[in-house]
């Protein structure tokens, strides 16, 4: 029942994009179609909400599409419902966004008929249970997202980053089809059930790992394959954006997960080992990264990477725990990882809304001719404040205790026996616990230089808010932000179905009826954490201080200049800007991380020059990995670009000799 | 009485890492010596706690001339050496001082990770004794491959020998005869390199070993 | 029940009214140090008291932000300060929030203090909050590295359990604890501004970090940064205090006596922290910017070699 109304819901959405386009004059077909894929967004959301809640057996349908002897397998377990919440959750609330947001698209015949097609092929993945719909379903999504991408395809860098897209996508499913193919075995068992049954030899279990991090990780942005991603994510439509990095970065997860932890059978020790390197250094090279841009959405683009990394630290915990039957280990790592899954997709779609909203003002992406927004674009400058504050981990928000909980499940690591585990695991935490420091510093930067400051350049200063659709989803999700740090024991209830599915029956005690609705993920005596009575904490005392000071102190309040020791500069351009404040942690990281290199050049005294400053930064992992790849690639095809000049003798050659070579190899071959 | 014997000798040879770590990061010549100072003392001490706990008079000897060459003579001379070359501002190193750190904690995983291991017969505190010394050769190494200055160099290098000193020591019934060899090889050693010392700074104006490479062609 | 809340209460009190007073001692201890007479040791309510009497001088184009930032960064500190054990362990809320929790809450104030610092637009507000945030983001792991390194050991992130095994037979000698105390007390120095990685006393020169931040603060906005810096410092010894010498503290549900005992105990650290502050203080010269980094990623690889060193301890 669940699952067939969810199958409606994704045929509704993707008949929006077809059907209601031609009907609609070329304006008005916007909110029509955003106002129907909010509603089938939001029936879906309700309707995996229910199914997660309600703590029912998995549904399985079996349509007559697709391959016509194997059909079109779906099935709805805790795990898919989880996911299909989290994508139509970002899912509505970016339709909700659009529906103003689309209003001052140049051309949104380029968006529309994608943009329904995007986010079913999303749901469609989540739900898949056989290998052809989830490849099927995947190749949609990406093709979807790629045309979506090439929305603004005269805008500049739109069309490298399409390319660059394209190719690392069509890589990324070539990993997943052989990895299916090896799931699948020589009987060509396709449906997941099958492959659930199945058991793999250990060498090929390893290949399968290996491509699925290929696969699924090259789409989900881990190092050293995120190189698409900041471009990719930025030159789509900003609604788009946050449906990418919120949203189909959570799908990519979701294909990880699924195939490493119900499909591959038990994982190995040393799993857990490239699970969790790739995870820390996805997520500090992914802050370093982001804290270099100067481009808003770059910037939140990087950051998802970072955010990545942290959800693979968790994936990979829970491996180790899990190999070593720890299950109450694997339990908190995995609510952690999924935990974070739910946080990023809520922040980061806040903060690409936020960032749609001022490029929307301004028409500006570069955060050195922004400033001051804060005065002309008050709702939108408090939704990404509290989406900045949450991103950064900053208690009472929800940021912190899906990090709060990586911790503690790095705490109990002592418990695992291999050694290498047991020496990874704490430089793993040191490397969150930088990350996390980072990402404050980051996120200081991407909200004092936007919104804070003067403005910076004309477009700044003509800013207006946006309209109240926008505000409306901006809104929505920061008070969703709030109330998962404030409330986090309904989501941790909330998935222990699906932890309890993944790690075979064990899950952390439920919350809901501790004292005070606090947090205590393994006992009272090891760690507990209550947002809710930080929250009244903060409130109170901050009222007290108002009120008593309202009474002892003094209230006059004057404005004057401001102050600047004396000697303010009227001229905005003194302002601290984004290159200058990143300068301090670029001079001490980024030596190490990127070769940075500073230039001055002072001009001579007299001189009517202005002095300059040059940064230059190299990106090690395209330097060492994809520079070499392009060049040899270039290198053969220059090589075999003769072959197209031959004569007609050397092509009958060319096949003589080929027919030749597989005659010989044939006869040795037997 | 157990517990405080174990306790003291991994706070004793605990520090030894430590302090090898602190030569890592120290940047001028004078401060580097006395914290090699530091190390012969602090290794003096764990041996004779050793000798302590394990009522083997012969390694009091042992500790005696730890501190007596180690900790006094040589980082004396040492200075003398410096003074008179005029070199105590120069430290130049090869990488960077957070990298070498960050590799050097690494180092002290990595032979933790080997030691515990393939000790795992022997008792507690002579498994974690050797862990402890093989972190403290491999940051001897480290600090000789990463500093440029010919002093730096002999105090890794003499900081190395003060692992393997710990190591025997640990390893219960290191012959007196060895030791004493061993600390006179160390002296001898000093007195060529002190002598070298000079002798490079007399050809060449610097006691940077970087220029003997260019000396030699090898580089540029 | 009633004295559990009188109890957090009291605790609330304690630290908001002796934190002036321990700045007051470790500006007294240092003025004599330098054979100098020094304020006297109330100077610092007397400056609060003066500060709040005065109006504010709002810069024309400060936000909203600028205005509500003292109150917040004022507001987790004082709650932050709450929660650490000063006097006795297991106050009613003290498991609301682990050391982890009360790590990321001194994130929170400086958050919002280092976007106060960018919110008027001028230079010396943006020096002061980019060295700021480079400042913790290397401190912030440190500390989470100490606190990884404590909980390990303790195996409980809470203060109060915390010191209770400090407190207990099964500490024994550790060096991972010698080197935990090193940490903290290096990014202690980071986090609070004192010398050598940031002069608390300076307000001209390029050198400064957190007194250029909130540079455009005055009247009651400016004495609420103050006070958030006093209870601050106080928070920092009470964590050092509670973790390195958990002596004396009264435990939950003791009677009047024990606290009063408790309290005596706790200002009797108070003043050690301020002597050996002071006397360190006085003893080093301030660092050049960019030797900041190594100093405090000093106490980032000691907190990591520590986590290291106890692997080895407990798997023998």
């Amino acid at each position: 029942m669940v699952l067939s109304v969810l199958l409606r819901a994704m045929a509704a959405m993707a008949l929006a994009g077809g059907a209601i386009i031609p009907v609609c004059r070329r304006h008005s077909a916007g909110p029509w179609v955003y106002g129907t894929v909010l509603a089938a967004c939001s029936i879906a959301f309700a309707a995996a909400l229910a199914h997660l809640s309600s703590g029912a057996a998995p549904l399985t349908l079996t349509l007559p599409l697709g391959i016509p002897w194997l059909g079109a397998h779906f099935r709805l377990d805790a795990l898919s419902a989880f996911f299909v919440a989290v994508v139509n959750l970002g899912g509505a609330a970016a339709s909700l966004y659009a529906i103003g947001y689309g209003r001052h698209e140049s051309e949104p015949l380029r968006t529309l008929p994608f943009y329904p097609g995007f986010l079913a092929a999303m749901n469609l993945v989540v739900l898949a249970d056989d290998a052809f719909v989830f490849l099927f379903a995947w190749e949609l999504m990406s093709l979807s997202s790629w045309a979506l991408v090439m929305a603004h395809h005269r805008a500049e860098g739109t069309a490298r980053a399409g390319y660059i897209y394209l190719v690392m996508a069509g890589f990324g499913t070539l990993c997943l089809l052989l990895a299916f193919g090896l799931l699948a075995g020589s009987e060509g068992a396709y449906t997941f059930d099958a492959m659930r049954h199945g058991a793999l030899p250990e060498s090929l279990q390893t290949l399968v790992l290996i491509l699925v991090l290929l696969g699924a990780g090259s789409k989900a942005g881990i190092v050293p394959l995120h190189v698409w991603l900041p471009l990719a994510h930025p030159a789509a439509p900003s609604h788009v954006s946050a449906l990418m990095s919120g949203v189909m970065t959570k799908v990519a997860v979701y294909g990880l997960i699924r195939i490493v932890f119900t499909l591959a059978g038990p994982p190995a020790w040393w799993w857990a080992v490239i699970v969790l390197i790739i995870g820390g250094a996805t997520a500090v090279l992914g802050v370093l990264y982001a804290l270099m841009q100067h481009d808003l959405k770059r910037l939140l683009a990087y950051h998802t990477v970072e955010n990545i990394g942290i959800i693979y630290i968790g994936l990979g915990l829970a491996l180790a725990f899990q190999t070593n039957h720890l299950s109450i280990g694997a339990a908190l790592a995995l609510t952690a990882a999924l935990f974070h899954v739910l946080n990023h997709s809520l922040f980061k779609s806040l903060l690409f809304f936020g960032s749609g909203a001022v490029l929307r003002a301004t028409g500006e992406r570069d955060m050195e001719h922004l400033g001051g927004l804060i005065h002309r674009m008050p709702v939108t400058a408090a939704t990404f404040l509290i989406g900045c504050a949450a991103i950064s981990a900053l208690p009472p928000l929800n940021g912190f205790v899906s990090e709060w909980l990586t911790f503690q499940a790095i705490l109990i690591s002592p418990d695992l026996p291999q050694w290498g585990l047991k020496f990874l695991v704490p430089a793993i935490g040191a490397a969150l616990a930088l990350s996390a420091a980072l990402a404050a510093a980051c996120f200081v930067k991407a909200f004092g230089i936007t919104f804070l400051g003067r403005p910076r350049t004309p477009h700044a200063v003509a800013a207006t808010e946006v309209d109240p659709c926008s505000r409306g989803a901006m809104a929505f999700l920061a008070v969703l932000c709030i109330l998962a740090g404030v409330l986090p024991g309904l989501v941790v209830d909330a998935l222990s179905g699906v932890v309890r599915e993944l790690t075979a029956g064990s899950s952390l005690p439920a919350q809901s009826g501790l004292p005070w609705l606090s947090l205590v993920p393994l006992s009272t005596a090891r760690s507990s954490y209550n947002g809710l009575i930080l929250l009244v904490f903060l409130t109170f005392t901050s009222t007290l201080i108002a009120v008593s000071l309202r009474r002892l102190a003094s209230h006059a309040v004057r404005r004057a200049p401001a102050w600047d020791c004396g000697a303010p500069d009227a001229s905005p351009i003194t302002q601290y800007s984004a290159g200058s404040f990143a300068q301090p942690i670029r001079r001490v990281f980024g030596g190490f991380a990127f070769r940075a290199k500073e230039r001055v050049e002072m001009p001579e005294p007299g001189s009517m020059q202005p002095a300059r400053l040059h940064v230059q930064l190299r990106d090690h992992i395209w330097d060492i990995i994809f520079a070499p790849i392009q060049k040899a690639i270039a290198f053969t095809t220059e090589r075999l670009n003769t072959l197209q000049f031959l004569t007609i003798r050397s092509y009958l050659a060319l096949v003589f000799g080929a027919l030749i070579l597989l005659l010989s190899g044939l006869a040795l071959w037997q | 009485m157990h517990g405080l014997a174990f306790d003291v000798a991994h706070l004793l040879s605990g520090s030894l890492v430590l302090i090898s770590l602190m030569l890592l990061y120290q940047d001028r010549l004078y401060s580097l010596l006395n914290i090699f100072a530091f190390h012969a003392v602090f290794l003096a001490f764990a041996v004779a706690w050793q000798a302590f706990i394990q009522r083997a008079p012969h390694l009091y000897v042992t500790a005696a001339i730890a501190l007596a060459f180690k900790g006094i003579v040589i980082p004396v001379a040492l200075h003398r050496m410096v003074q008179r070359l005029g070199i105590h501002r120069q430290i130049e190193t090869v990488v960077g001082i957070g990298p070498t750190m960050l590799f050097g904690i690494g180092l002290v995983a990595l032979s933790i990770m080997v030691m515990l291991p393939v000790t795992e017969q022997a008792d507690a505190l002579t498994q974690e004794d050797l862990a402890f010394a093989l972190s403290v050769v491999l940051l001897g190494l480290l600090m000789m491959v990463t500093r440029r200055n010919a002093v730096s160099q002999i105090v890794g290098f003499m900081s190395l020998e003060n692992g393997l000193i710990l190591a025997a020591a640990g390893a219960k019934g290191m012959p007196l005869v060895v030791e004493i060899s061993i600390a006179f090889s160390v002296l001898i050693a000093l007195i060529v390199i002190g002598i070298f010392l000079f002798r490079i700074r007399e050809r060449f104006d610097t006691v940077d070993v970087h220029v003997l490479d260019r000396f030699r062609g090898e580089q540029p | 029940m009633i004295a559990d809340w009188l109890v957090q209460g009291l605790q609330m009190g304690l630290v908001l009214i002796v934190a002036p007073l321990l700045t007051g001692l470790v500006r007294k201890i240092k003025a004599r140090l330098l054979r100098r007479q020094g304020p006297s040791l109330l100077q610092p309510y007397r400056d609060l008291h003066r500060l709040l009497r005065k109006e504010v001088v709002l810069a024309d184009n400060a936000s909203w932000l600028f205005r509500i930032a003292p109150y917040v960064a004022f507001a987790t500190i004082w709650v932050a300060a709450a929660l650490v054990p000063t006097f006795a362990t297991g106050l009613l809320f003290s498991w609301s929030a682990d050391m982890i929790a009360i790590v990321a809450l001194l994130g929170t104030a400086r958050f919002f203090l280092a976007l106060a610092g960018l919110d008027v637009g001028t230079s010396f507000g943006g020096i002061g909050s980019s060295r700021e945030m480079m400042i913790a983001s290397v401190a912030e792991p440190a500390l989470l590295m100490a606190a990884f390194t404590l909980s390990l050991l303790a195996g409980t992130t809470q203060l109060s359990s915390i010191a209770n095994f400090m407190l207990s037979q099964h500490v024994g000698l550790r060096i991972s604890l010698g080197l935990v105390f090193v940490a903290l007390l290096i990014a202690a120095l980071a986090e609070n501004a004192r010398i050598p990685v940031d002069n608390p006393a300076t307000h001209l020169e390029l050198t400064m970090v957190h007194e250029a931040m909130v540079l455009e603060y005055s009247g009651r906005h400016l004495a609420m940064i103050e006070g958030a810096a006093f209870v601050k410092l106080l928070l920092y010894a009470s964590l050092i205090a509670c973790v390195f010498a958990p002596w004396g503290m009264a435990a939950a549900g003791d009677g009047p006596l024990a606290y009063l005992a408790g309290i005596a105990a706790y200002l009797v650290k108070l003043l050690l922290a301020a002597v050996v502050l002071a006397v360190f203080e006085t003893s080093v010269a301030k660092m050049r910017v960019f030797r900041l980094p190594e100093f405090i990623g000093t106490a980032l690889m000691l907190g990591l070699l520590a986590t290291l060193l106890l692997f080895v301890t407990r798997s023998l």
